[in-house]
């Protein structure tokens, strides 16, 4: 073993579980750094929720070795992991009041009660639910339960908290702004936090780094900006946020640049920088481009780098936005693109002949 | 039209219900009528109030036997039946493993069996291993047919016990032991005590099991029926009725008690039917 | 088998064992035993261990025994169908039309079941005996001018009086399976046409097929091995097989016989319930 210092907190390495014959996890691999927020993302049945209680200890792996701090976990309970979790059913102890609820662990320590007394009054302030240690667990709401839940799990003072779908329970309003609160307090205090989620907006707004996973396997770890920007799969890409993917060909190579045809848009030149790491130019069989990419012009002054014609076949107005489909030349799908609603600019009706603006360096290439 | 006739079938229906009610609590409303007339023939018309019948209670020797013996049988069944309940309902409520239907279904089989093949089938087998019957070997009767009771009524107490919650106790560095002692036992305690009653009112009242188990020490049941057959002691007999239907009484709204509490502790509505299946 | 136990499987199975145990001893033993026995021959004092089937001859062939196996089938049959049926409209009422008290009405139908047996099962004898209650009540109103004598120690006395003493175990199953019909699917009947009658025939009873195939077998089983009640209330003419299975274990003193009596009683029992619970699968749809 190489003593080299990393702040690296949690090493998966070659992580895989089998429930039977049924493959859960097939190979994991990530480096968690300390401090960071990380989450899990992808659909129900991926393995992310399986991955994180073997973080937690809950579960052993089949093979592959988890590591947190520098130490291998295999063979430690969750009784002795310097990490702690926030349930998603929160796992609020019913018979117990908040305060011994968010004191419980510390009991475990003994710990002077004096000192217990403190601590859990330092960790409820900090989840703002000050002076509320003596309410009893059935009188708190929704989300009164899922701070409780997370103060129990920072007063232990862990290396890593671990968050299985915590805000799943709760309101879209409660929701935004729990997720706000949470960045923020992980920011304040630097511990690591590894979410679980597949709530593609919540991963995107809290995280540092993010794993899309799908069945078993991460299909992209990157920033939030990464994965947004440039997915590197149409899965990834139609899996975080929305993705015109537009059928395309190499019909032109330099040595910093390659030259597409695209079906609906027609030529276009771009840097050989913008085609992800592993990517056979060759192998390109489509473009995609967000829908906040294009542009519908709606007059002269109006002007883009580049535009093509196309139909409107449908509207979609949500108020501060407003959605077009627009079937551009060429026998593919309409492609959805998003307007935001200024001042002057009107809403176009469905069969509306319009030009589409677009931009080179914002499409993203797929094999 | 309908309306109204939905009227008169709701009415119907309430007439039908206190009828049967009228059914269900004739005899019972007798024990207590009897237990205070004022006569030796049980019949009517009455004839007036005494307390004398509780008093001869007081001074026959054989009934206090008796008394004790059910006392020691059902205290000893109750705690073993809820032992084993406990086990059990853990089991099949938080373990998967093969064969646990089967092996569930064969250990609640004595509710459906009638009991005097329960009592037959021990007895035959006790006579062959050359064993004198006791008041044990009426308490393993009645553990038998009372461990279903516990299992049923533990069951629920375990199914609503949340695995989470044992995992956040883990998480949060108790032990096996601690989170069993902090959690997993506070949550099912009034269960536990719900399962206590329940077997001791039923081996209490047993008597197939009784008759057919038990030695030279009579308990209660048994000594009932032998009391049956003299007509100068019945009406001490629905003395000691009504007051074994008053302790019954008391016991069970206890039991009940505790199993709401267990409900409403872990946040669960008590379910209106869940209590005496 | 060849399986190896996970570690989940393990606790769970270790768990269960004394469970498990405990009723392998204190039943399937017994039971072993009771057919074992069955099948030899009681010498007086002693038990001749050659394997026979005469026990079983007798017991088949045997007119008496005939007679009390039929007569115990015809009552526990009888009580099992008044039962249920004097059960199902209380539940049917608790279920549907009690709106607030349903665990209250539910305790006060299950406090008489509690009173002793025995008490129980005599009181009977007392309402229905020749200077009764119902008799003298009956004579006063002036509805009756003699007592009535049919209503006690006969086959009549059993069927009420065992009706009574399983009241809950009926009204219980059918309540629980009422409790569970969501009540939109009684609206969706009704908004496509049918009536309160049709409605009932055709979804509610249906659904509720699973409560009253439960209480069925859970009233019939039992009853047939009751011998309190036949002796107590039913006289000569009402006394059952299990009032035999007991003479030949206590007075007779022919285990071997009373064993074979018992295995056969049992047959016969479970092929019905058997029978039932498959006639009420194919009528119900489902039962659990």
């Amino acid at each position: 073993m190489a003593a080299i210092e990393t702040n690296d907190i949690i090493v998966l390495s070659d992580v895989t579980k089998a429930f039977g014959t049924f493959q859960a996890l097939k190979g994991i691999n990530a480096t968690i750094q300390e401090g960071e927020f990380f989450s899990l993302l992808g659909p129900s049945g991926c393995g992310k929720t399986t991955l994180l209680r073997m973080i937690a200890g809950f579960d052993e792996p089949t093979t592959g070795s988890i590591s947190i701090d520098d130490k291998p976990m295999a063979g430690i309970s969750a009784n002795k992991r310097p990490t702690n979790m926030v349930f998603q059913s929160y796992a609020i102890f019913p018979h117990l009041t908040v305060a011994e609820n968010v004191g419980y662990g510390l009991k475990t320590r003994k710990l002077p009660k004096k000192e217990i007394a403190a601590e859990v009054g330092k960790a409820l302030d900090m989840v703002d639910l000050h002076g509320l240690g003596h309410r009893g667990a059935h009188e708190l709401s929704g989300g009164q339960r899922q701070r409780v839940a997370l103060a129990r799990a920072l007063v232990m003072k862990p290396k890593v908290i671990l968050l299985d779908e915590p805000l799943s329970a709760l309101d879209k309003k409660l929701r935004d702004q729990m997720q706000v609160e949470l960045r923020s307090l992980q920011q304040s205090l630097g511990i690591t936090f590894i979410l679980v989620t597949h709530d593609q907006e919540e991963a995107l707004i809290m995280s540092d780094r993010i794993a899309v996973m799908f069945e078993g396997e991460i299909a992209q770890l990157d920033t939030p900006e990464g994965l947004y920007r440039r997915p590197r799969t149409k899965r990834v890409a139609s899996f975080i946020g929305v993705m015109n993917f537009l059928s395309a060909k190499l019909t032109g190579e330099k040595d910093d640049a390659l030259t597409l045809t695209i079906d609906a848009l027609g030529d276009v030149t771009v840097p050989r920088s913008i085609a992800p790491i592993g990517l056979d130019p060759a192998g390109i069989d489509a473009v995609g481009i967000r829908p906040e990419m294009l542009t519908v012009l709606m007059d002269e002054t109006d002007t883009a780098e580049r535009s093509v014609k196309g139909t409107i076949t449908a509207t979609s107005y949500y108020g501060d936005m407003t959605y077009y489909d627009v079937q551009l030349p060429g026998d593919g799908a309409p492609v959805t693109i998003s307007m935001r609603n200024t001042a002057g600019r009107s809403v176009l009706p469905q069969g509306s002949e319009v030009s589409v603006g677009w931009g080179a360096d914002s499409i993203v290439l797929f094999e | 039209m309908s309306r109204s006739r939905k009227a008169f079938s709701a009415r119907a229906l309430t007439v039908y219900a206190l009828l049967y009610m009228l059914f269900l609590y004739a005899p019972v409303i007798l024990l207590p009528l009897f237990a205070f007339n004022d006569a030796t023939i049980v019949s009517f018309p009455l004839k007036g109030f005494t307390t004398k019948w509780f008093d001869v209670l007081w001074t026959t020797e054989a009934l206090h036997g008796a008394v004790r013996n059910s006392m020691i049988v059902a205290v000893s069944t109750a705690l073993l039946s809820t032992v084993l309940g406990a086990c059990a309902a853990r089991a099949s409520s938080r373990y998967r493993f093969p064969g646990k239907r089967p092996v569930m279904g064969f250990i609640m089989l004595p509710l459906v069996l009638p009991e005097i093949i329960v009592a037959v089938a021990l007895l035959v087998l006790l006579m062959q291993l050359g064993m004198s019957l006791s008041l044990w070997t009426v308490i393993l009767g009645h553990v038998l047919i009372c461990t279903p009771f516990s299992i049923a009524i533990l069951s629920s107490a375990f199914q609503g016990l949340d695995t989470s919650l044992e995992e956040a106790s883990f998480d949060l560095g108790e032990t096996r032991w601690g989170t069993f002692y902090r959690v997993i036992l506070p949550l099912v305690m009034p269960g536990v005590i719900s399962s206590l009653l329940i077997c001791f009112t039923i081996s209490l009242d047993e008597f197939i099991i009784a008759f057919f188990l038990t030695g030279t020490d009579v308990t209660l049941p048994v000594y009932i029926w032998s009391q049956l057959r003299f007509p100068t002691k019945l009406p001490s007999v629905m003395a000691l009725g009504t007051i074994l239907l008053a302790l019954s009484v008391v016991l069970l709204i206890l039991a009940e008690w505790f199993r709401r509490r267990s409900a409403r502790k872990q946040g669960l509505e008590a379910s209106a039917a869940g209590g005496f299946m | 088998m060849g399986v190896t136990l996970d570690k989940e499987a393990r606790q769970g199975l270790t768990l269960l064992s004394p469970a498990a145990l405990y009723a392998l001893l204190m039943l399937a033993a017994p039971l072993a035993m009771v057919v074992t026995f069955s099948f030899w021959t009681q010498n007086y004092l002693d038990i001749d261990t050659t394997p026979t089937l005469d026990n079983y001859r007798e017991a088949w062939s045997k007119p008496i025994y005939q007679v009390l196996m039929f007569r115990s089938l015809r009552i526990s049959l009888t009580v099992t169908v008044v039962t249920v049926l004097l059960a199902f409209p209380i539940a049917y009422y608790i279920s549907f039309h009690v709106k607030q008290r349903k665990a209250l009405w539910l305790f006060l139908i299950t406090v008489p079941f509690w009173t002793s047996y025995l008490l129980r099962v005599f009181l009977w004898k007392v309402i229905l005996g020749f200077n009764g209650v119902l008799n003298t009540a009956l004579m006063q109103v002036g509805l009756i001018d003699e007592p009535l004598t049919f209503i006690l120690y006969n086959a009549n006395a059993v069927v009420l009086t065992l009706a009574h003493a399983w009241a809950p175990f009926a009204i219980l199953p059918i309540f629980v399976a009422l409790e569970k019909i969501d009540r939109s699917l009684l609206e969706a009947a009704e908004d496509l046409g049918d009536g309160p009658v049709r409605q009932f025939f055709r979804v509610t009873l249906p659904l509720a097929m699973p409560g009253v195939i439960a209480a069925t077998l859970i009233v019939l089983i039992p009853t047939v091995g009751d011998f309190i009640t036949p002796r107590l209330v039913g006289g000569t003419d009402g006394l059952m097989i299990a009032n035999m299975i007991q003479i030949q274990f206590g007075k007779a003193n022919n285990a071997p016989l009373g064993a074979a009596l018992a295995i056969s009683s049992m047959v016969i029992v479970a092929s019905i319930s058997l029978l039932i619970y498959f006639a009420g699968k194919k009528f119900g749809g489902k039962v659990e």
